[in-house]
């Protein structure tokens, strides 16, 4: 075989796996779009469900899903960075310390949701009295989250050229004003990939949330009421609800648009921050 | 020194003869005496010893790995931040003991500014690169930080080639304006020694030929020590030279002495084998 042909056969086996890749995602894009697209529309996302979801739409559901993907980011993305950024920037990287956390971190972020959802019930529900609300969910999910958040950070405050900070050092520059104004904008991307993969997470997530936000389908008056995620929604629909599959199948292409619309307001929201930074003419 | 004041003198190529003396006074003596630089079990120098005179540029040359740049790193302690690296030996520089615990980090690193092997400038635009470190130091008045943005863009000869792009990334700059620009960041500290390491050798010939008649320009003015692995660079720049060697698996000094005591007159033979091109 020459070199061409080898070439060749490189691309057109390159191209068959891509397809491979995408096969699943495309089937089953198809089967919710044949299935859920006669039900989607302004009414759907508009008003209430009835008849335990068989009709009506998801208004409710939607504002439960927001509010608790707000908590959780609003409380795992600081909490998160402000750890990676005491592990790299604070601790001396091959310190015990830091090795130990890091490890508790990988543990972690390998432990099931289910897992998460019963101690969150446990804690957030139960000892602290949250009850099954908004707040125990959001929190819950946060504790889910948060090793994955750390992690990505970690990595792209690592990534950030050790030459910055050599000369940082040889000017004597403050570890803060280096950090607020060269590492976490060049990071920022990366850190954002990772909110970007927590907050894909934290949408499609049920098990945390059936144990602490609960599954009532009414609209929730404030963050200490129970409400239900559109995951746990469709979850329901195909698991409890006879005759739901339609309306389970436009929630979920609800949610995809939700984490594309979620995904790209992240990045780009990320990279204007930090062009903003690095231009700034302060 | 203040940095909250604007600077006083100009560090500009054109202007700095009528400030000889005035700059003259403020470069320093660096001594080594009988350093040594360990990172854990692992020697990299031992008991180095040399003297920089004031205004002087030293060349620190030798082969690889003979501790050349750990050396440079103890002088503005950057090798404190290195897990593990132990310093032991007295660094003064001026009346000012580097290694004393009473010896304020801030004050050394402000006194003694740095270039590195690979041009490292920060992300930011390119006037940012240079009122970012002083801002950080407590220069805060606007014109004062443009001023000596310009005045020390002049001073690498860099002005007329990005006056029109200072909002421009820094990361824009060719590989010779980036060490320019690091060279202009450390200039607008106000050092009064200047550490380069291999400052050239990530650069063409031509960027070099630049950085080289730089640097000879800044002799007088500031104590230089520069490292560097080219001896023909040194030949052509240096006032002193010390020679570095690696025995037996350490680093140290082989010899230590002016231009002519080194390339022509040296009686080492380790020293003569190196600057004839035999060993090394």
């Amino acid at each position: 075989m020459n070199l061409t042909q080898r070439d060749w056969l490189f691309t057109v086996t390159g191209g068959l796996l891509v397809c491979l890749v995408l096969l699943p995602l495309v089937a089953m894009l198809f089967d919710l779009l044949r299935l859920g697209l006669p039900v989607l529309g302004w009414e759907f996302l508009l008003t209430a469900p009835s008849n335990a979801g068989r009709s009506g739409g998801i208004a409710p559901l939607l504002i439960s899903t927001g509010w608790i993907l707000l908590v959780c980011l609003s409380v795992a993305v600081p909490v998160g960075l402000g750890c990676a950024v005491f592990l790299n920037e604070w601790l001396l990287p091959e310190s015990r310390l830091s090795r130990g956390i890091g490890l508790s971190l990988d543990v972690l972020s390998g432990v099931p949701s289910i897992i998460f959802g019963l101690f969150g019930y446990q804690v957030f529900a139960i000892t602290l009295g949250l009850g099954f609300s908004i707040l125990s969910g959001g929190l819950a999910l946060a504790c889910m989250v948060l090793p994955f958040i750390v992690r990505t950070s970690q990595q792209s405050l690592a990534a950030v050229p050790a030459g910055y900070r050599q000369a940082a050092q040889a000017l004597s520059l403050s570890q803060t004003g280096m950090l607020w104004r060269v590492v976490l904008p060049t990071a920022s991307p990366g850190i954002a990939a990772g909110v970007v993969l927590a907050t894909g997470r934290a949408l499609g997530e049920t098990a945390v949330l059936i144990f602490t936000a609960g599954y009532v389908l009414r609209q929730p008056d404030s963050v200490l009421d129970s409400g239900r995620a559109l995951a746990v929604h469709i979850y329901d629909l195909a698991t409890n609800v006879t005759g739901g599959t339609s309306h389970g199948a436009a929630t979920a292409l609800v949610l995809l648009a939700l984490i594309l619309i979620a995904t790209t307001s992240v990045r780009s929201g990320a990279g204007l921050w930090s062009r903003y930074m690095l231009e700034e003419k302060r | 020194m203040s940095l909250t004041s604007p600077s006083t003198f100009s560090a500009s190529a054109e202007v700095l003869p009528a400030h000889d003396q005035v700059v003259q006074s403020r470069a320093p003596v660096v001594s080594i005496d009988q350093v040594s630089v360990f990172y854990g079990d692992q020697c990299a120098i031992q008991r180095a010893s040399l003297t920089v005179q004031p205004g002087q540029l030293m060349a620190l040359v030798g082969p690889s790995g003979c501790g050349k740049t750990s050396l440079l790193h103890s002088i503005n302690r950057l090798t404190d931040s290195v897990a593990g690296c132990r310093v032991t030996g007295e660094t003064r520089v001026g009346e000012l003991a580097v290694n004393a615990p009473a010896t304020s980090l801030r004050e050394l690193r402000t006194r003694i500014g740095m270039v590195f092997q690979q041009p490292n400038p920060f992300p930011l635009s390119v006037a940012d690169n240079i009122r970012f470190p002083l801002k950080e130091h407590g220069l805060r008045n606007k014109q004062a930080l443009n001023q000596r943005v310009e005045q020390n863009l002049r001073a690498v000869g860099l002005w007329d080639e990005v006056k029109d792009r200072l909002q421009q990334s820094a990361l824009s700059l060719s590989g010779g304006q980036q060490q320019r620009l690091c060279l202009a960041r450390a200039l607008a500290m106000e050092p009064e020694v200047l550490l380069l390491d291999e400052p050239c050798s990530a650069l063409d010939p031509v960027a070099t030929e630049t950085i080289e008649q730089l640097i000879r320009s800044l002799k007088g003015h500031y104590t230089v020590l520069m490292v560097t692995h080219n001896l023909a660079q040194a030949r052509r720049i240096a006032d002193a030279v010390t020679v570095c060697w690696v025995d037996e698996g350490c680093g140290c000094v082989v010899e230590t002495g002016s231009r002519e005591a080194i390339f022509v007159n040296s009686s080492n033979p380790v020293t003569r084998a190196y600057c004839s091109g035999e060993k090394g």
